[in-house]
């Protein structure tokens, strides 16, 4: 690590690095928690003034923060300088819903895990069932070789996806990114993505220079991504400047999508029509290890440390920041009253095909996992594969008039 | 935080080149790069300021303002922005003109005898911001209470014809809210993004609220789009105790802050000093919501509003578009005029054309009533 961290002081450009860390540049710095050093803010009202009121609110921040902890932290910044109350801006603003607890807080920058630990770990272990930043290490591996019996029966899983998300270290998050980092990022990841070969050589599209006939095509491809309107979203700051340094980059056979500077500064896809995801996630393995290595060689690297794994934007996504998933047929089992606990034992989700928020349409759902952080993206993807084709086979019985099985629960963390 | 400034002036300017409202007509990258290292003493910045004008690139009929202040200090550490969107917004004002201020009501001449058949109601509203205190682009939580709270103490010490109650957004009953909705009172949070880019609804409902009167006639929102803004309504046409009970109340109220130092913000070039620099000068919207489906329909309408000074809107407001022939008309200016010269416009111009309406019912032609321009 320290010699990655001699190449990134040398080769980046004057983005001031040192400011970065208040003076320390202690080889392998970026590792250790307590070298971040937090600004101090001068504030005009005392923090009982400005306490935000939680009291009709439902989020993982509102459930977290005490107005001795919000004492504590409010009158630090990171030192790119955000604060606190950027922070929790969209907790405060999104009072959540009585069904579905949203986190309720976002990160500015990477240090921002550092500099508000005393909120974000918490919030880390209410959203991550009981995962500990504190005392605990997360595992990445994305050795695809590993993978058991990864093609689905394709009567009933019509595609599959892999994404997940990856930071550019040194950069801001879209949260607190001025347009030139932004720009910056754009212009790093973009370059990046021009090295790739093979399957993987594609296009880049950018949001405020693509033709009305590219636009359609993305659209007709389900590429294209839009300036969000999830209050979530835009009252953390992410929908600045659109279009602005915002696009999508796709290979020639449409099969690995990045989107650059949408909730975090790049989102990666891999994705096929048909039941094959052990091809869907070599592919995504190989692409990400890919780009890694093409950033390094420029200088750059990815945001990640050993407790939290990869940095992202929203608390939720970290350690894999990946979700992996199916759009399968499952008419008979979705109305089985047992549904809900099968998902819940085999640590699955349900969504609508049409993403987060929406409801399935004939039967068809997107099953994913419900997991990021403490386990790996080898386990993670392992548990989709055993846990959807339980689920088929669940299907197949009921389609012979033969009773299911609920699975015991699968152990959280491995 | 300083991490903006290692990066060149280039890297950091706004893409403009789809823009069009007065912030993106001004700023130019030389400029920019000219304002990009300063802050007012609170911390506002040039991209604070014009956050909600690069997300909000306009329309190519309607010029919006594209920039906002934070503070007072804003209109001073950023003239040079600031000084042009102002010239072009409001008809060519100068950084050397001084404002004239007049809230004695008794200087408007008439306006208590406008046509009740076609003056449906009359309305006059303004803003006002409490001196050393930021404005709501920047507001903390704290500082909004705070805004509230004094608000709230100077309000409820009114009496006579003004004693009234404060119902805050974030505790009022299901009753009152639906009182307040059937009387037309209550304020959303903004859904604009014009508002919300600007960072106007932070922390909604938190310290905003509804002031009014036992008599429904005098209204105060507080921590809305400014600090306060200031309505005096009634039905029907007589403008003249309307604009009385504007400038009485204002004057009540203004005393009971400075009484504890605590005035609005104002000075002599720029007149009251609101969020929105399309509001500067009076901030005053004085209108009448009145039938004119003839008028509305002749061809010189649009000719006729301008010559008069006024501007017409449908009768939910801005944005909107008339039902029924009604319109809200109201005066067009805000900086460079008073505010009883802008209501002696809407008084006059209102009363001239119902009297063309008249004409054109009767069948008559009105091209010699039409006004030379004002």
């Amino acid at each position: 690590m320290a010699s990655s961290f001699s190449r990134i002081l040398s080769s980046k450009r004057n983005i001031g690095i040192l400011s970065l860390v208040g003076g320390s540049v202690t080889a392998g710095f970026l590792l250790h928690r307590d070298h971040v050093s937090a600004e101090h803010v001068r504030r005009r009202y005392p923090a009982s003034a400005e306490f935000p009121d939680l009291r009709k609110h439902n989020n993982c921040m509102a459930s977290n923060l005490t107005p001795a902890i919000y004492a504590k932290l409010c009158d630090k910044a990171t030192p790119n300088g955000y604060t606190l109350d950027m922070a929790i801006q969209t907790g405060v603003d999104n009072p959540g819903h009585p069904f579905i607890k949203t986190v309720g807080m976002v990160a500015g920058d990477e240090e921002s895990y550092e500099v508000f630990a005393d909120l974000l770990d918490p919030v880390i272990k209410e959203r991550h069932n009981g995962y500990d930043p504190k005392t605990m290490k997360h595992p990445t591996d994305l050795d695809s070789s590993k993978i058991q019996s990864g093609q689905f029966d394709e009567r009933y899983v019509l595609s599959s996806r892999v994404r997940t998300g990856r930071s550019i270290r040194g950069l801001s998050l879209p949260p607190a990114c001025t347009r030139a980092e932004r720009r910056e990022v754009e212009r790093v990841v973009v370059d990046a993505l021009s090295g790739l070969k093979d399957d993987l050589v594609g296009k880049y599209y950018s949001l405020t220079q693509m033709t009305e006939k590219e636009q359609q095509q993305l659209i007709d491809d389900h590429f294209l991504f839009d300036k969000p309107v999830s209050p979530l979203l835009t009252c953390a700051g992410m929908a600045r400047d659109w279009p602005d340094a915002r696009g999508i980059w796709h290979n020639n056979e449409k099969t690995f999508l990045i989107w650059i500077n949408e909730e975090d500064h790049t989102r990666v896809i891999s994705m096929e029509k048909g039941g094959n995801m052990k091809r869907v996630f070599d592919r995504f393995c190989r692409g990400l290890k890919e780009v890694e290595r093409l950033i390094q060689e420029r200088g750059w690297e990815f945001m990640w440390n050993e407790r939290l794994g990869y940095i992202l934007t929203c608390p939720s996504n970290l350690g894999t920041g990946l979700r992996a998933g199916v759009h399968v047929k499952l008419p008979l089992l979705s109305k089985d009253p047992r549904f809900s606990k099968i998902l819940d034992n085999l640590r699955l989700q349900k969504r609508g095909t049409g993403g987060v928020d929406t409801a399935a349409v004939g039967g068809v759902f997107d099953i994913s996992n419900l997991d990021r952080l403490g386990q790996s993206e080898v386990q993670l993807v392992q548990t989709v594969i055993d846990g959807v084709n339980y689920l088929i086979e669940c299907e197949k019985r009921l389609e012979r008039g033969q009773d299911i099985k609920v699975p015991a629960p699968i152990k959280q963390f491995k | 935080g300083t991490k903006k400034l290692n990066y060149k002036v280039e890297e950091e300017y706004p893409d403009l080149t789809k823009h069009n409202n007065h912030m993106a007509k001004v700023l130019t990258k030389e400029l920019y790069g000219k304002l990009r290292d300063k802050q007012t003493p609170s911390g506002f910045t040039v991209d604070d300021v014009i956050q909600t004008g690069v997300d909000n690139p306009g329309h190519p009929f309607i010029m919006t303002v594209g920039c906002v202040a934070g503070d007072e200090e804003s209109y001073e550490v950023f003239k040079d922005l600031f000084d042009p969107v102002i010239s072009d917004r409001h008809g060519g004002y100068k950084p050397s003109d001084k404002h004239k201020t007049d809230l004695n009501f008794e200087n408007l001449k008439g306006g208590d005898d406008l046509d009740p058949n076609y003056v449906l109601s009359s309305r006059v509203r303004t803003g006002r911001s409490i001196k050393g205190l930021t404005l709501p682009p920047h507001t903390s939580r704290g500082e909004r209470r705070l805004i509230e709270r004094l608000s709230v103490e100077a309000l409820t010490s009114l009496d006579g014809e003004f004693k009234g109650k404060y119902y805050p957004l974030k505790s009022m009953t299901d009753a009152e809210q639906e009182q307040l909705i059937n009387d037309h009172f209550l304020f959303d949070k903004p859904v604009s993004p014009l508002l919300t880019c600007a960072g106007m609804a932070r922390d909604w409902p938190d310290a905003r609220g509804i002031w009014h009167n036992d008599n429904k006639t005098f209204l105060v929102w507080v921590n809305e789009e400014d600090h306060l803004r200031v309505i005096s309504m009634q039905q029907g046409g007589n403008m003249r105790e309307v604009f009385r009970r504007f400038c009485v109340g204002l004057q009540r109220i203004e005393e009971i802050f400075k009484k504890h130092n605590h005035g609005f913000m104002w000075n002599e070039h720029l007149g009251y000093i609101l969020t929105c620099p399309s509001n500067l000068g009076t901030g005053l919207r004085g209108g009448v919501h009145v039938k004119l489906p003839k008028l509305s329909t002749h061809p010189k309408f649009e000719e006729i509003l301008t010559r008069l000074r006024l501007q017409k809107r449908g009768t939910g407001g801005v944005d909107t578009a008339s039902v029924g022939g009604v319109f809200d008309i109201s005066n067009a200016d805000r900086l460079g005029s008073s505010e009883v010269e802008q209501v002696q416009l809407v008084v006059d111009g209102v009363k001239l054309m119902i009297e063309m309406e008249k004409k054109l019912e009767k069948g008559e032609a009105i091209d010699s009533m039409i006004p030379a321009q004002k």
